[in-house]
């Protein structure tokens, strides 16, 4: 808003407010590193201070307790299997809504988007038999699927509004040059398509990591992800903060360092999904 | 004749293309979404436990029970209500003024928005659990510190401070991504727009008022519509952080849909408030949309 302003006194104090209120957004993240630390004794004595002496102690015995490697490529599997496919179906559907917009397809347009205020717990519980039918209960493919099913709606919808805006000629010139309709969309179209590839990526990665309850329902047991490994703990060792706190920095240190490879792309990629949507 | 034979072939070569780009995604989606959403309101008149694969049709008796029996589901119903109200404004109210903030030619300002954000990475799980062990330990290890009573109160026990207590772990978690929103929305207002205000010889409050609220009305209205669809569908948050306590007083009505079905076998029951809740969310979330963009101006 200040264009020409230098920096005044009161941008310092801006700054100062802003730094402080930085760190007041911070302070979760001090108690829950901090005490990860610190031996049960100490923590019960005071979760404020500073721990005695560094140890890995804790995070020894909860990457035990969690089974961390394990859990920690289920999460990474799962994750990525979901978001390559998400992105090759919705992509795909989006294009075709776009490039031929029939009756038959503006009604389906209607109807994802329409379906985003379904919530989840509307669906779960007929999902629950479904899956039981199909026998996605228990397997990667059938979670897998299960994301597809969910996710297609928004990211079609991003794709759909970011496609409105490629212009049809370059693809035209493909089709005289003999290029099929599916070479056309995979060599010309989604190379175009890359910075929406990377919202979709995005949004859908933080979501369908954090998921917990689809997982409960579909692969409880069978196939055990981080929200699900610490949602047992907790279950099993209610008051072993030690071990507790050692286990949820090692789960949030994978997707905090996510974020902050790609905060550029993630904080421009909600700023473009979101005033699209 | 040899006409007819391209213009068939054209018509089978659209046929597999609509069936090879859109097939997948729509066969998904029907699977996953839309059949087990029609079939919510055939379970809605059953007496359905999950275990038995076939369910009796017990015709109103589900949603008279709701409407006349079930306490805690109202109990509920009011809880989510309150509390999307209250933390629908106070996460745009803080996420507004810190895009305020860091919206200015701050030195740290990249830092700071990175920090800001960080909660939204995390998943509402985690969070609760996190926020759960600094209710009761880390308070109370600031309380006894700094002698400070607002530490000192016994945060997820009593129903009122339990209240605040998610409202607060809400607001930490949201304000950022909102935040995101409104900074993008704040730097597209023209310059041009503000310095002629300033020249007719506008304070910034009314700058403010008359042409920055105004010219991000649109971000207002995404930013309302999902803290509004977030906060009345809470669940991963409630369930780790209070457990839907002290007693129910916390239960949000997606916890307790949960919990009816699977904890306590009442698929169908469960299916019923389900259904209930989905009106609600569609009423309450497009009304709100609805009036915001009411509000938006065309530039």
């Amino acid at each position: 808003m200040e264009t020409r302003k230098r920096y005044s006194a009161g941008l310092f104090a801006a700054e100062i407010i802003a730094i402080l209120v930085a760190l007041l957004f911070l302070s979760p993240f001090y108690f829950l590193i901090v005490n990860s630390f610190k031996k049960l004794k100490e923590i019960l004595l005071d979760a404020a201070k500073l721990p005695e002496h560094f140890g890995f102690d804790n995070f020894r015995r909860a990457w035990e307790a969690i089974d961390f490697p394990v859990v920690f490529m289920h999460s990474v599997v799962l994750t990525s299997l979901s978001v390559t496919g998400l992105v090759i179906v919705s992509s795909m559907t989006a294009y075709r809504i776009v490039r031929h917009p029939s009756l038959f397809n503006r009604l389906l347009f209607t109807v994802f988007v329409a379906a985003m205020i379904i919530p989840f717990q509307s669906v779960m519980l007929p999902l629950m038999k479904i899956s039981a039918m199909f026998e996605l209960r228990g397997h990667l493919y059938g979670i897998v699927i299960c994301y597809l099913g969910f996710g297609v709606s928004l990211s079609m919808f991003l794709f759909h509004g970011f496609i409105k805006s490629v212009p049809r000629e370059i693809e035209e010139a493909a089709v005289v040059d003999g290029c099929s309709p599916y070479g056309v969309f995979w060599k010309i179209v989604f190379p175009i398509l890359r910075p929406i590839v990377a919202t979709v990526v995005i949004l859908n990665v933080l979501w369908i990591w954090n998921d917990y309850l689809l997982p409960v329902l579909v692969v409880n047991n069978t196939y055990t992800t981080i929200p699900l490994a610490i949602q047992l703990f907790f279950g099993q060792y209610l008051r072993k903060w030690d071990m507790a706190m050692a286990a949820l920095t090692l789960s949030t240190i994978p997707i905090v360092l996510f974020f902050l490879f790609l905060q550029k792309h993630i904080v421009e990629g909600i700023a473009a999904g979101s005033i699209k949507g | 004749m040899d006409k007819m034979k391209l213009y068939n072939r054209g018509r089978y070569q659209n046929w597999l293309q609509q069936i090879i780009f859109i097939g997948p995604g729509l066969l998904f989606f029907i699977l996953i979404v839309v059949a087990p959403f029609m079939m919510g309101f055939y379970y809605t008149f059953t007496d359905w436990d999950g275990i038995s694969s076939h369910a009796k049709w017990s015709g109103m008796a589900n949603l008279n029970k709701i409407f006349t029996d079930d306490a805690r589901f109202w109990t509920s119903f009011w809880f989510t209500l309150r509390f999307t109200v209250v933390a629908v404004i106070s996460t745009n109210v803080v996420a507004f003024a810190l895009a305020m903030l860091l919206n200015q030619k701050l030195k740290t300002k990249n830092v700071l928005r990175t920090v800001i954000f960080l909660p939204n990475v995390i998943g509402g799980l985690l969070l609760g659990y996190i926020w759960y062990f600094i209710f009761v330990r880390g308070f109370a290890a600031i309380g006894e510190s700094t002698g400070i009573e607002l530490f000192n109160l016994a945060w997820l026990g009593t129903k009122e401070t339990a209240f605040w207590g998610i409202v607060i772990v809400f607001v930490w978690q949201t304000a950022g991504y909102m935040m995101v929103i409104y900074i993008a929305a704040l730097v597209s207002v023209p310059k041009e727009m503000l310095e002629a205000a300033k020249i007719d010889g506008a304070n910034s409050r009314q700058m403010l008022r008359s042409i920055v609220i105004p010219m991000i009305m649109p971000a207002v209205t995404i930013c309302l519509f999902l803290t509004t669809s977030n906060a009345f569908k809470m669940f991963d948050l409630n369930l780790s952080l209070t457990g839907g306590g002290p007693g129910y007083a916390t239960e949000s009505i997606a916890l307790n849909i949960y919990r009816e079905a699977l904890t306590y076998s009442h698929y169908g029951l469960g299916t019923a408030k389900a259904m209930i809740f989905f009106f609600g969310v569609a009423l309450i979330t497009v009304t709100q949309v609805l009036l915001t963009k009411k509000r938006e101006v065309e530039v």
